[in-house]
């Protein structure tokens, strides 16, 4: 077996493992080594070509490719290292070496001071969300898709129905159509958009693409390639109203109907995953129930903007390196994270107590819109945070402030609260 | 001649009502801030996208270059590019920035490449 | 004197168990099948169980063969390197009226003579299985009951028999079978005509209508569907044993059991259909498998489903397993009414039809180098680190992971390619090496493996299937 030793070992290359290795490297860990699966560095981004990365970073509108280009020549510059076409199999049971495969080197073992999880996630499928009928060719995820016609040089279908409005879902219906594909409408199940609404605008409306809300595919139909799909309204209840389907031909469906974190190796190093987020449980250091292991990015909760991928991952590589460097802050206690009132998630889950006078940005969705909100946090009886936003949205994530110095208690509540 | 535009400024998605000619805005609804105004106007008069997609590069079957316009596209023409560009290819190496087709359709726009390859 | 012909029409389980048992003799054999791939109809989807046949009805030939096939996996899952284990089965009385149905289960189970079925009390249940429903009475425990990787035994049949010199021949539909003086003289396929001594009917669920080309079809095939969910492997309800429901008048109910995989199996519905292509699922058969096996496993939790389909067991009516062979049409053999056992009795078939083929005068002479070992595809992910590296070091292409989900290696993807009767279709691969099998069901590794497939084969993308003709992934290029 190839043995590599590293301070910092980090596992996938994206946004995520880009900003944890950059960081890792500025806090001053010596040896930086990041894990690819892929044959370049990148992750998705590589095959997000379209603009809509950067603006809060870097204040300018990128493409995916410009995005992660500045990090990955700020990894060069540094000196981080990389290893390409490398999938790691597992983390071994002393939690500090990593086990990869290698073409050119065989199977690899990474030795390192602490690890980053940065794997991202995957997309949910037809059948997890058990869409009946039959099983033909055609039937591609928004991101398989979106591989195939941008990086592999390959076009999937000709006429489109996509279920599911977020914004893969919408950007895909946009790239197909420029690609000389007809896409027939988008179907999303709930009532309100699950993407932007400047991507309905450019990507949808723009070129005269129908967005049925409220609406589900009930069947699917073709035996060896689509043929089309039964499309109904749904109840309140989310069921479909069958009197009301109606056919549609296509021979395509793409299906972006979520995504969820990708944790095979995670769950493997027996590390403790959240039920909400299906990523691991972390603190504001964004270490995970292991000490030695660290995560970030999409492998922790799914984001909407690469931008706070980058900034989280950031905390990660920082601390990562501290921790390999034996200076992490040490353990006085952590308070747990508690969801109150519309909220389905918060990251970190917890936060470790420190004598200091900085803020943890805790993250979180809500579960159904509102207008003029208080975003509350409460230690025991008091409110250690508040903040108001005109509008929330399950689709877009929210963060609260929370200065360490005022946690008193073991638990911290955060609702949302509609005001007046 | 009336249009409704959704405000993509900010998550809130006002719809804007706006009234006017092929020339000029004579008035605006429901917007909820000043920059409404402004891409409500931007929007009606003229309507603008950056345009994103691959091109064919010389010699190589597996791989293909992200592109970009460096400047908003009229809406309108933005089939006509694409007409253009899918008979283009780049040739290796190339930078981030680098002019892949020049004043595509006479829009004074260039579209570039936005990663660099070989 | 030329080697005389055997035309095995169907290459599902029963067809490749029959072509491997002739391969053991001087005679050629052809396997014709309308498939692009062996095993594409009811052998891909069913519950991949081995049985015991201690519910069978006693003293039918259906009974004779499952009971006497199962015994033979033991032997057979070594030489032909199947996934197989005897993990046993157990079935529980839920309520009172169940429990004094159990006596009679045993004593139909001993007729059969399956005689190692126990009683166990519902203490001794939920300690086997502790996500049972705990209103447990009791119930039997079948130890025999076995799980099976059902594709890889149809392709290890397949396989071991083309090494021995049979012949497959697919995409071919049937279209008529010539006769003359009483005999079988060919079969016409969309491909061709194969000269035939003899002709095989194992169609399945088209048996009858092969048969009705030779004028023998006193019989209709009634296409059963059955409906299932598959689990992921990291479900939080899991079972150790397949549990069984007791049987009503009606059916014989929807189980759970974990696959030779680890995932959980959970189905089947029975629904007879006119159509013998039909294999949708249905928002109605799903529901009915969730509720009725919640009431074995409360806990069941289907929402960890990563697939869903449905098979089409070849029932036919009237009702029963048939073997037959006519004086009236020498060289010809019918079987039909092929169904849920199907699988399990497969082997015991291939031995039956030769040996009754002897008994109607056929004359076969054993082979002298007959190969009776098959070795399966390695599983990358099954070796120790130290056997990893060594493969990687050998060849390059086991250091790259296609699918993730699985662990499957490009070099596994090659072999399935380049192996006799080999993949050719995306559903082939996924088949033979499991890449597309797991919880991302092809989402990662799909793009990947038709690019494989289409260097492999030599041939463009856009002429790669999902399975058979008009299944196509892709329709061109993007530039």
């Amino acid at each position: 077996m190839y043995n590599l030793n590293c301070d910092v070992a980090i596992i996938g290359g994206g946004p995520a493992g880009l900003a944890a290795a950059v960081a890792a490297k500025k806090q001053g860990a010596e040896k930086v080594l990041i894990i690819e699966r892929d044959n370049a560095l990148g992750g998705i981004l590589q095959q997000c070509i379209h603009p809509g990365f950067g603006l809060t970073r870097f204040g300018e509108e990128l493409t995916g490719p410009e995005y992660y280009s500045r990090f990955v020549e700020d990894a060069i510059k540094l000196g981080v290292e990389y290893i390409l076409n490398s999938m790691v199999l597992e983390i071994d049971e002393d939690k500090s070496s990593v086990i990869c495969t290698n073409s050119e080197y065989g199977l690899t073992c990474v030795k390192a001071g602490s690890i980053v999880l940065a794997m991202g996630c995957r997309e949910r499928t037809r059948a997890n969300i058990v869409i009946p009928g039959t099983r033909p060719a055609g039937l591609y995820t928004a991101g398989s898709a979106q591989r195939l016609i941008n990086r592999q040089n390959i076009m999937v279908g000709k006429k489109v129905v996509i279920l599911g409005s977020g914004d893969i879902g919408m950007i895909m219906a946009r790239r197909m159509t420029l690609e000389g594909a007809s896409v027939v409408m988008v179907v999303e199940l709930m009532d309100y958009l699950a993407g932007l609404t400047r991507n309905r605008v450019q990507c949808l409306d723009d070129f005269g693409i129908p967005l049925k809300l409220s609406h589900t595919i009930t069947r699917i139909m073709g035996d060896t390639r689509v043929t089309g799909v039964y499309v109904a309204p749904v109840d309140e209840n989310k069921k479909p109203i069958l009197e009301k389907e109606e056919f549609v031909e296509c021979d395509t469906v793409l299906f972006s109907v979520g995504l969820i974190p990708e944790n095979e190796i995670t769950n493997k190093a027996g590390i403790e995953i959240d039920r909400v987020t299906n990523g691991p449980r972390v603190n504001q250091y964004m270490q995970t129930s292991v000490p030695s292991i660290f995560a970030c990015g999409n492998v922790v909760h799914v984001n909407d903007l690469v931008d706070n991928v980058s900034t989280e991952s950031e905390e990660a590589g920082k601390y990562a390196a501290l921790y390999a460097m034996g200076k992490l802050p040490e353990n006085n206690g952590a308070a747990d994270m508690v969801t109150g009132n519309n909220v389905r998630y918060l990251c970190p889950q917890s936060i470790m107590k420190a004598d200091s006078d900085e803020k943890v940005s805790v993250y979180f969705r809500v579960l159904a819109p509102e207008f003029n909100v208080k975003l509350i946090a409460r230690c025991g009886d008091e409110i250690i945070a508040q903040k108001k936003e005109l509008r929330v949205n399950p689709g877009e994530m929210n963060h609260i402030d929370i200065p360490v110095s005022s946690i008193k208690g073991d638990k911290i509540t955060v609702e949302v609260i509609k005001e007046g | 001649m009336n249009k409704e535009i959704i405000c993509t400024v900010c998550p809130r998605g006002c719809h804007i009502d706006v009234c006017g000619d092929a020339n000029s805005v004579a008035s605006l609804e429901g917007y909820g801030c000043k920059r409404g105004i402004e891409y409500a106007t931007n929007e009606y008069l003229n309507p603008v996208r950056i345009l994103t997609t691959i091109v064919k590069i010389d010699g190589v079957d597996n791989d293909l270059l992200p592109v970009r316009s460096n400047k908003p596209i009229s809406k309108d023409k933005l089939f006509e590019c694409m007409d253009i560009i899918r008979k283009t290819s780049a040739k290796l190496p190339v930078k981030i920035g680098d002019v892949i087709v020049e004043n595509i359709c006479g829009t004074d726009v260039n579209i570039v490449a936005t990663k660099a390859l070989g | 004197m030329n080697k005389e012909k055997a035309v095995v029409i169907g290459a599902g389980a029963v067809g490749c168990a029959i072509a491997r048992e002739l391969s053991k003799y001087e005679i050629d054999v052809v396997v014709v099948d309308k498939n692009e791939d062996i095993g594409g109809d009811a052998s891909k989807s069913n519950s991949a169980i081995i049985h015991t046949g201690y519910d069978a009805a006693p003293g039918t030939l259906e009974s004779q063969l499952v009971v006497a096939a199962n015994p033979m996996y033991d032997e057979l899952v070594k030489s032909l390197d199947v996934p197989f284990k005897r993990i046993g089965a157990i079935l529980p009385a839920i309520t009172e009226e169940q429990f004094k149905q159990l006596p009679a289960i045993k004593e139909k189970a001993f007729k059969n003579h399956v005689y190692d079925v126990e009683y166990k009390t519902g203490a001794e249940l939920l300690e086997m299985e502790p996500n049972l429903n705990p209103e447990v009475k009791g119930g039997l425990y079948i130890p025999r009951e076995s799980i099976i990787d059902p594709f890889i035994l149809v392709q290890a049949l397949a396989e071991n028999a083309a090494d021995n010199g049979a012949t497959f021949m697919l995409n071919a539909k049937v279209t008529d079978i010539k006769t003359e003086n009483g005999r079988v003289k060919s079969v016409v396929t969309t491909k061709g005509e194969i000269e035939a001594d003899y002709v095989i009917n194992s169609a399945g669920l088209y048996c009858d209508e092969i048969a009705e080309m030779v004028g023998k079809a006193d019989y209709k095939v009634v296409a059963r569907k059955g409906q299932f969910y598959i689990l992921d492997k990291n479900t939080s309800c899991k079972v150790n044993n397949i549990v069984l429901p007791i049987p009503t008048k009606i059916t014989k109910g929807k189980l759970m059991c974990p696959t030779i995989h680890g995932n959980m199996l959970v189905g089947p519905t029975a629904e007879d259909q006119p159509s013998k292509v039909d294999k949708s699922t249905s928002a109605e058969g799903l529901a009915s498998v969730a509720a009725d096996v919640s009431n074995l496993i409360p806990n069941v939790n289907l929402r960890d489903t990563i697939t869903q389909y449905s098979g089409l067991r070849a029932n036919r009516n009237p009702e029963g397993l048939n073997f037959d062979m006519y004086d009236d049409l020498k060289g010809y053999v019918n079987l039909s009414g092929v169904r849920s056992t199907g699988l399990t009795l497969s082997v015991a078939m291939g031995k039956y039809v030769v040996q009754q083929m002897m008994f109607h005068g056929a004359e076969l002479t054993l082979k002298e180098n007959f190969i009776s070992k098959r070795k399966g595809i390695i599983k990358f992910s099954e070796q120790s680190r130290e056997v990893q590296d060594e493969l990687i070091k050998e060849n390059p292409l086991y250091g790259n992971v296609i699918c993730r989900c699985e662990t499957i290696t490009e070099a596994e993807i090659v072999d399935a390619i380049n192996r006799p009767v080999g993949a050719k279709s995306v559903d082939a691969i996924k088949r033979r090496v499991r890449a597309g099998m797991g919880r991302c069901q092809g989402g990662f590794c799909g793009p990947k493996v038709i690019e494989i497939l289409a260097r492999e084969l030599g041939v463009s993308t856009d002429e790669i299937n999902k399975n058979n003709e008009g299944s196509y992934m892709v329709t061109g290029t993007t530039r």
